[in-house]
């Protein structure tokens, strides 16, 4: 990415639209991105338009409790006898929400947090260390749940607490960034010019890294989606009765032991499944074209 | 241990959340006085933190016996099943790393890179779930709990932490030996590999030697942090498998709303993946010669 952003830093406004172009043209052709590309936006048509599309109400009750997958019924029915295929289609919905406006929050912050601590350096940049230090000697996982026992769960604080929990983690992959571009020649011009550190930070250096901060936002969004997973399933997330995936899996997991109902289950396990694998794949690509 | 601090911050009216909405006011006022947390913060936080250090952790809230009665056994059962996993995943991702990083580009490099990958991402109790399905429900070759009966023996114990530690080295296993497999392709590439080759040695004394030895460094590091990851997963594996270790502690308090114990088992999580750094720093230097030179001159 530095060796295109330092070209793209140059005055040809031509020039740099010639890079972008490249770039573009490069993310076309990576398998991996398109792989997954077509997985996630499988799983976002589905939630924005799966109501319309699954074939029963997912949170309508029924008498057909737990029966086989059938033709009535392709993935079953659970133990309140609501249809699991429509509930599959629909059970990414909450999760694609939260997800995607938690990695949000925790790129905005950590961005700047990332740009000020590289930027100025000295005794700012210490302390900040350290306590970002501090927050990662704790898993996201355990961190969360104490936040969420004191706050309460709700999407607004599931929200906030995994993005304040993404906040250093980004910061940390901001600042390493902005330490090599600081040293560059445009930053310096920049200064000679007499531009104020905000505008600099913001206007001259923001846009040189923006390809680290997708990819890691990317990341990001892949651990968001790994942590709302693990949260519900807790019982720490996304409540009930939404037919969130694993909230199904957590509802009915205690089914399994016994050999039968594991329709209950196993497509919600792999429909989350491909979710995230999808995210990965995008990042995995992204990573590849973006990353030097 | 500033994070502590907030900790202590988050949970609110300690008394109001203990006794729940019906309790009066003046209840929850003797709980609270009875309790000391409605002392100011910094003394509240100084007398826990003087306490833990001495080991005492307290009364739990919810049983009312000393927290540390209730942590320390179920400290030793998640040792037990972490030490399963990790004597897993530490041999199969370095041993896959390598063999990826030798092999570049090959179609053994894609199975384990794109698997690692796909197996890191998918959430462990998911695939937890898949694994209890095959080898417990279909298979049944494996105990689909994860507590052996009373008094069982080692082997059989071990067996019964089989499936739910094979889920965290399912999602260890991936980030691991994507580490393992960039350093063995970067010590391919030095120069000193072309000079041993040079020298004569076979392609065994080259990667034995020279290779491996370079590139299990940032492996080790990797590990480290990972042990802060896997206690993550205990919460999930151990809430799945219905096993009392710390993961089921945290949660059980957490639900609960038992925050002299949730703040301990947190605590402890922290010191654990203090010393885990603490003592990846020190293999690091064992291994690698340069910095333990710097640090004595």
């Amino acid at each position: 990415m530095s060796g295109m952003s330092e070209a793209a830093a140059g005055i040809q406004p031509r020039e740099r639209d010639i890079a972008r172009r490249e770039t573009l043209r490069q993310l076309a052709k990576s398998k991996t991105l398109i792989a997954g590309v077509l997985i996630v936006g499988f799983w976002v048509a589905c939630a924005l338009f799966g109501s319309t599309i699954a074939p029963d109400d997912p949170l309508e009750l029924t008498d057909v409790v737990l029966a086989p997958p059938s033709g009535a019924h392709w993935f079953g029915t659970d133990a309140l006898g609501r249809d699991v295929f429509s509930r599959v289609i629909v059970g990414a919905s909450e999760t694609l929400k939260i997800a995607p406006l938690a990695t949000l929050l925790g790129i905005v912050l950590g961005t700047t947090i990332g740009l000020i601590t590289g930027y100025f350096r000295g005794i700012v940049d210490e302390s900040i260390s350290r306590v970002i230090d501090a927050f990662l000697a704790l898993p996201l996982i355990v961190l969360a749940v104490t936040a969420l026992v004191g706050l309460g769960s709700s999407n607004t604080t599931l929200i906030i607490v995994i993005g304040v929990a993404f906040t250093p983690i980004v910061a940390r992959t901001v600042r390493a960034t902005v330490l090599g571009e600081r040293e560059l020649d445009y930053v310096d011009a920049a200064k000679l010019r007499g531009e104020g550190s905000g505008y600099i930070m913001f206007v001259e250096i923001l846009p040189n890294i923006t390809g680290p901060i997708i990819v890691e936002a990317t990341v990001r969004l892949g651990y968001a989606i790994f942590a709302v997973a693990g949260l519900t399933f807790l019982g720490f997330g996304v409540q009930p009765p939404s037919p969130d995936w694993s909230l199904q899996i957590a509802d009915n997991y205690q089914l399994l032991s016994s050999g039968t109902y594991w329709w209950t289950v196993l497509f919600a396990a792999l429909a989350v499944s491909s979710l995230v694998v999808g995210v990965n794949l995008i990042a995995d690509g992204l990573q590849q074209v973006l990353d030097r | 241990m500033i994070v502590f601090a907030l900790a202590q911050l988050l949970p609110g009216d300690v008394g109001r959340n203990v006794l729940g909405p019906f309790a009066s006011q003046e209840q929850v006022d003797r709980l609270n006085e009875a309790l000391g947390v409605n002392r100011p913060l910094v003394v509240q936080y100084w007398d826990w933190i003087s306490h833990f250090l001495r080991g005492d952790l307290g009364t739990s809230l919810q049983y009312q016996v000393p927290v540390s009665d209730l942590l320390g056994p179920a400290l030793a059962n998640s040792l037990k099943l972490a030490a399963v996993a990790f004597v897993f995943v530490v041999p199969l991702s370095i041993i896959g790393g390598t063999i990826a990083g030798l092999k570049r580009g090959g179609i053994i490099d894609r199975v384990i890179t794109v698997g690692g990958l796909s197996l890191t991402a998918v959430p462990e109790f998911v695939t937890a779930i898949v694994l209890i399905l095959i080898f417990g429900v279909t298979l049944g070759w494996l105990p689909v709990t994860a507590t052996a009966p009373e008094g069982a023996s080692i082997p059989t114990q071990i067996e019964y932490l089989l499936l739910p530690s094979f889920a965290l080295v399912a999602v260890l296993f991936g980030y691991i030996a994507r580490i393992t497999r960039s350093s063995v392709m970067e010590s391919v590439d030095a120069d000193y590999t072309r000079t041993a080759y040079l020298k004569g040695l076979t392609r065994r004394q080259v990667v034995g030697r020279h290779v491996l030895r370079n590139s299990l460094l940032p492996t080790i590091a990797v590990v480290a942090t990972q042990v802060g990851y896997l206690i993550g997963g205990l919460l999930v594996i151990e809430k799945l498998f219905n096993y009392n270790g710390i993961g089921q502690r945290i949660y059980t308090a957490a639900v609960n709303k038992d925050f002299l114990m949730l703040e301990s088992g947190v605590m402890i999580v922290g010191v654990i993946y203090l010393v885990a750094t603490f003592v990846a720093d020190i293999l690091y230097s064992v291994f690698n010669p340069r910095i333990r030179f710097q640090a004595d001159g």
